[in-house]
């Protein structure tokens, strides 16, 4: 058999990591003094996006069916603010609390994914109502900032660290720091790992891409889309609300205008990672470098010191509109090289 | 049941909003039997099809299948093709982005013991498949890297797989060549050994008599009557399938017609090419004039068109129009010089589904008056009547939306468009592919109308006897490049044949 040529998504997938490549390195030339080159660094990025992570990486499976989920921000509010409120005030412990986060995730997903795919209303109407919904429900339980104090268990996993046994540095005063990360990162990179396979290697998975790829030739070959696309936002809401947990680990508090806008980051990271909004197209493992990308450059903005952080957000769009136009050329190349 | 018989449709009746679709229609099929469905426009072909795999659900009537007890019943299409009932359509219904191989089995795959795809297996499996049907394909490519006719023959291969005992082909030929029909044939010939029935949709008489046992003939929704081949030579289906005696399609061009070249250039291209789709090429166009493009599927035809369209901008050569010096950007510019095209692939190019008849005919006029001088609702109507009256385009009212309407009456609604632009050369990609042989006579004898009133038109169709008809010159298409003309006295199926194959001309 003949090697497999290297299409089109596989360059953009590759240009995406070279490119976090390439920032990273300038990142380490430019801020070397600043401690960027330090391993840590780069495991900071993790910990902090490790709930955009798993965010994305459920984005990323609706997008392939060439829906869309702006639910997902405020519904990591509502779960951290659930979460926070029902340690504090109620006195639930946490394991019980982040089960019902998990089974709140599940139904909210079945119920948007039952309104996109059996009532055929448009994904981005529904999960704007999700948005809404899930946004106001935050305040109803709470309006105020609840910090999380009392509960050991979740103290204890979101103060816990993993210890890497390389990569280590002396600080100023000549103790050596070991890198580390935090457990949510270990959850949320198995969660790519399992959506990738899972992606790759199942009916369900492939059902997406097929449903994405044309939704009519699905259905006439026999595929269940309306099940599919069902399942795909319940999965969605599912991985959301496990970002949530992991989320809520990072922060330790709920307030009404957490992870405002970070539905627009796990697009924007599928997008630079690869995935076509058209669906049918796209990768976890590049949402994940996405994520990095988008961490990446906020960190560099942080590091510089001088610049607002809202550079950040000019840099990402910059990113984005140069990953649409490669998507562009990549199209029209194709086109054309056509039989 | 009756012995021998795998399939059989009794009483089916259906109703779209506004018209009747079917009404009380039979259809029978024995094992090891292709069977031809024929009919018009708009006679409830597709919708026959469709209620027997599940996609329309029918009000009346019973199906019955070989083996199963009692009417059948199917929820969807997976449901028939569990049944044994396998369909491909005549448009492509595969995924583009996803691999040959998965196009083939996906809903089927083989899965490994922990329950997921397993991939090497599939690819094994569907390289072997393609072998057995000679085909030259990398199964691991995804799809959308092979040509419409190829991805065809994929759609196919994957029904012809199926364990089915009912094959129905809906226009499988449409965007084949000769070759990948003579292929398609031999597979189905095949199939038939191993007694599977065969429906077989389509609108080419030949392949009917090349390939059928049996012809089922529908009109308007109801049945005309189930025969053996041998009792409906072809005169006698035409006129079953219109319903009234029927004078053979000959000679319906007229002798005057014949040496243009004295007449004044409207189109004057000169080295056009476009990278990667067509090799430079010099094309004349008289007024008057009716020049055919011809060649094998792929060969350029619809490239050479699009080039002096500017839908692919030509990025060598000059064209002239009328005498002047013009650079067409895009299809705009074009349109602003009196050309209009009606594209070859009427589902992506041509048709608005979502909008009325009214709408669709308006389009190209609304953009060619630019989109702030809206043209008055009155005249909207009265342009979209004459033509649905003059092309008599079968459809409930002129406000039902186009994407209702059977596929031969939304190309005859996309030629209105054209029309009513009042276009001094117009270009027809495949005007008549697909439609029924009442239809293409007329499109036929519009051609031949247009061109005695004195415009150009540029008629490309993968139907010799129909360019011979009309067309005053051919140009022959190979490979992405013109290869030669053809005129007068060579002007006959034999002549174009050889000048299509190439080597001694």
């Amino acid at each position: 058999m003949k090697k497999r040529k290297i299409g089109g998504n596989n360059i953009l997938l590759a240009i995406t990591v070279a490119l976090f490549a390439i920032m990273y390195a300038g990142g380490c030339i430019i801020y070397a003094d600043k401690g960027f080159t330090h391993f840590q660094t780069f495991l900071n990025v993790l910990i902090n996006n490790a709930g955009l992570i798993a965010v994305a990486a459920g984005m990323t499976c609706v997008m392939l069916t060439g829906g869309i989920d702006i639910s997902v921000g405020s519904l990591i509010a509502m779960d951290c603010m659930l979460m926070a409120v029902g340690m504090e005030t109620w006195g639930i412990k946490s394991p019980v609390l982040m089960t019902m986060v998990l089974v709140i995730g599940i139904v909210f997903g079945l119920v948007q994914g039952f309104c996109v795919a059996y009532l055929e209303i448009q994904p981005f109407i529904v999960t704007m109502a999700g948005m809404f919904f899930a946004r106001g429900m935050t305040a109803v339980i709470c309006k105020d900032q609840v910090s999380i104090v009392s509960d050991k268990i979740f103290t204890a996993i979101s103060n816990a660290k993993i210890l890497i046994p390389f990569g280590g540095y002396e600080n100023k005063k000549g103790i050596y720091q070991v890198p580390f990360i935090r457990p949510t990162v270990i959850v949320v990179l198995l969660v790519v790992i399992i959506v990738f396979l899972m992606l790759k290697y199942t009916k369900f998975g492939r059902s997406i891409y097929a449903v994405g790829g044309n939704q009519v030739s699905a259905t006439l070959m026999g595929l269940n889309v309306k099940k599919t696309k069902l399942l795909t936002y319940t999965l969605c809401s599912f991985l959301t609300s496990i970002g949530g947990i992991c989320y809520c680990l990072n922060t330790m508090c709920g307030t009404t205008t957490q992870a405002a806008g970070l539905e627009m980051d796990a697009i924007s990271s599928s997008v630079i990672g690869g995935t076509l909004l058209t669906g049918g197209v796209g990768n976890v493992f590049g949402s994940l470098v996405g994520v990095l990308i988008n961490g990446t450059i906020s960190t560099l903005v942080k590091t510089n010191g001088k610049l607002v952080s809202s550079w950040s957000n000019i840099i990402t769009a910059i990113l984005l509109c140069f990953f649409i136009l490669l998507q562009a050329v990549f199209a029209k190349i194709k086109e054309s090289k056509k039989v | 049941m009756e012995n021998n018989v795998v399939l059989s449709m009794e009483g089916i009746c259906m109703t779209f909003p506004g018209v009747k679709a079917l009404e009380n229609v039979d259809f029978h099929l024995k094992k090891g039997e292709i069977r031809a469905l024929m009919g018009e426009n708009g006679a409830g072909k597709s919708t026959l099809i469709k209620c027997l795999t599940g996609v329309n659900k029918f009000e009346a009537g019973e199906i019955y299948l070989d083996g199963i007890e009692g009417p059948i019943v199917n929820k969807d299409t997976m449901d028939a093709q569990k049944k044994g009932i396998s369909t491909v359509y005549q448009e492509v219904n595969l995924c583009p982005n996803l691999s040959v191989a998965e196009n083939l089995f996906i809903g089927r795959e083989p899965m490994t013991k922990i329950r997921t795809v397993n991939r090497k297996k599939m690819n094994e499996m569907a390289a072997k498949l393609m072998k057995d049907l000679n085909l030259e394909i990398d199964v691991t490519q995804n799809l959308e890297e092979y040509s419409l006719a190829l991805q065809q023959m994929i759609a196919i291969a994957r029904a012809v797989d199926m364990d089915c005992k009912v094959l129905v082909l809906d226009e499988p030929t449409s965007s084949l060549d000769d070759n990948e029909v003579e292929k398609l044939f031999g597979m189905m010939r095949k199939l038939r050994g191993r007694g599977v029935g065969i429906v077989f949709v389509t609108h080419f008489l030949e392949q009917v008599y090349e390939v059928c046992d049996g012809i089922t003939v529908l009109r308007n929704g109801t049945l005309v009557g189930e025969y053996s081949i041998e009792e409906l030579p072809r005169v006698k289906l035409v006129a079953a399938m219109m319903g009234k005696d029927f004078d053979d399609l000959a000679s319906i061009k007229p002798e005057s017609s014949g040496d243009k070249s004295k007449e004044p250039l409207v189109i004057d291209a000169k080295g056009l090419s476009h990278a990667g789709t067509i090799k430079p090429f010099d094309m004349e166009i008289h007024k008057g004039e009716v020049i055919g493009l011809t060649g094998l599927l792929g060969s350029g035809r619809s490239e050479l068109a699009r080039a002096i369209y500017g839908a692919d901008r030509a990025q060598t050569g000059t064209l002239k129009v009328k005498e002047q010096e013009v650079t067409v950007r895009n299809p705009i510019d074009a349109m602003n010089l009196g050309m209009g095209l009606l594209p070859d692939d009427r589902k992506a190019e041509g048709i608005i589904g979502d909008l009325s008849v009214r709408e669709n005919i308006i389009l190209a006029m609304q953009a060619k008056q630019g989109i702030f001088k809206k043209i008055p609702m009155a005249k909207q109507i009265e342009i979209a009547d004459k033509f649905i009256d003059l092309l008599q385009i079968k459809t409930a009212s002129r406000e039902t939306l186009i994407k209702q309407l059977s596929g031969g009456n939304q190309q005859k609604a996309i030629l209105a468009r054209w029309l009513a632009t009042d276009p001094d050369f117009l270009i027809l990609d495949e005007p008549t592919r697909g439609i029924d042989i009442g239809t293409k006579t007329e499109i036929q004898k519009l051609v031949i109308q247009l061109a005695e009133e004195g415009k150009s038109v540029m008629f490309i169709s993968s139907e010799i006897e129909e360019m011979l008809r009309t067309c005053n010159r051919m140009a022959v298409l190979r490979d992405g490049a013109k290869v030669g003309e053809i005129e007068g006295e060579e002007l006959t199926q034999e002549g174009v044949m050889k000048a299509i194959a190439g080597g001694a001309k």
